[in-house]
């Protein structure tokens, strides 16, 4: 660790430089030239992390998918679904995707107000999604499709609540990021922890497209278009 | 280093890129559109599949496999415009991981549908078969 420290250039500043850098140096990762470097050891293993939540959340998916029929004589999803509200919220969290894209560019060109302000965008856009999903969760349980009405309903519950469970945990990551870029600035340890925020941030919206597209709107299909 | 170097004849790039980071050598322009472009794209897929529901112009029982298709596009569209993921050897590791992740969602997901479509199947098989034997006992 203090040999590397030694040798260390001067600090490079922006992404731009870093990459330069990078491109440089020698060590691959890949068994030639030494480990490699704390930016792409975070963000494989975040990447890996992500792809075992996604493993994770097709179990929900195949839960829903089994259960989808066994409505105990409940409401059905076709009965259920506000296909306006779905929309709403898909607009919602795929502009905070793109918006938290932004805000990661903002971050490369090391612009304080810039990121900021698009990461308080990135959180209202979030919130909107969150509470949009909460009133819907509310209106169905006010019409006695709570989830323990019947099997559909609980994998339903299940599967979208534990979405909606980790968008809650990316806006208190968001907020906590904000506040860190600003007390700390664009230390490298910050940025790292950032690249894996945006990645999670992204990952949650692939999650929702598979949402919306096979549970809401294929659940709302009448049932004989259902294969 | 020199012979070291050469050992490793088929790799030009220097170190592997992580997911969500972009491009070495681009603008922010270029970046911005990039985004740009990958947000019109997923937009007019989500647009495209909230068309296919509502319509009465597909046939009927494809449109739950049009969805399907749609919604893997859009998750394509994604990953290679908002993560980054690009076919390039620096990217090797990052398709390794997400194919392994692929398949086992796959296996999850399509097994325990199979596996509980035939469950339910038998279970009326079996009930058909206790009800004739029933009805066709000598009494």
């Amino acid at each position: 660790m203090s040999t590397e420290v030694l040798r260390a250039p001067p600090a490079p500043d922006t992404d731009a430089e870093i990459a330069t850098h990078v491109a440089t140096s020698h060590s691959t990762g890949r068994g030639t030239g030494g480990p490699a470097s704390k930016r792409i050891v975070v963000g494989y293993g975040f990447w890996i992390f992500l792809l075992s939540d996604v493993v994770m959340f097709s179990a929900l998916f195949a839960s829903y998918a089994v259960l989808f029929k066994n409505t105990a004589g409940g409401p059905s999803a076709q009965q259920l679904f506000d296909l306006r509200n779905i929309a709403l919220e898909t607009g919602c969290l795929l502009a905070s995707t793109f918006v938290c894209g932004m805000a990661s560019l903002a971050v490369s060109e090391r612009s304080m107000k810039w990121t900021q302000l698009l990461l308080l965008l990135t959180g209202l856009l979030g919130l909107t999604f969150l509470i949009l999903e909460a009133r819907e969760f509310a209106s169905l349980v006010v019409q006695g499709a709570g989830p323990t009405r019947s099997a559909f309903l609980s994998s339903f519950f299940t599967l979208v609540g534990c979405h909606g469970a980790h968008v809650t945990a990316g806006l208190l990551w968001l907020a906590t990021m904000m506040a860190q870029f600003r007390a700390k600035g664009f230390r490298e340890d910050i940025r790292h922890r950032f690249l894996c925020f945006t990645l999670f941030w992204h990952a949650l919206d692939i999650i929702w497209v598979a949402i919306f597209s096979l549970v809401y709107l294929v659940g709302t299909l009448p049932p004989q278009m259902l294969p | 280093m020199s012979a070291n170097d050469n050992h490793d004849t088929g790799s030009h790039v220097a170190e592997d890129c992580v997911p969500g980071s972009p491009a070495v050598g681009r603008t922010v322009g270029q970046e911005i559109g990039g985004y740009l472009l990958g947000l019109g794209l997923a937009a007019g897929l989500t647009a495209m599949s909230f068309w296919a529901c509502g319509t009465r112009s597909i046939y009927g029982p494809g449109v739950a496999v049009a969805l399907l298709v749609l919604a893997v596009a859009q998750i394509g569209i994604h990953l290679v415009f908002f993560l980054h993921i690009t076919t390039a050897p620096d990217n090797s590791n990052n398709i390794l991981a997400l194919a392994f992740g692929v398949l086992i969602v796959c296996l999850i997901v399509f097994g325990s549908v199979w596996v509980m479509d035939h469950l339910s199947h038998m279970d009326d098989l079996n009930q058909h078969l206790a009800m004739s034997a029933l009805i066709k006992r000598p009494t």
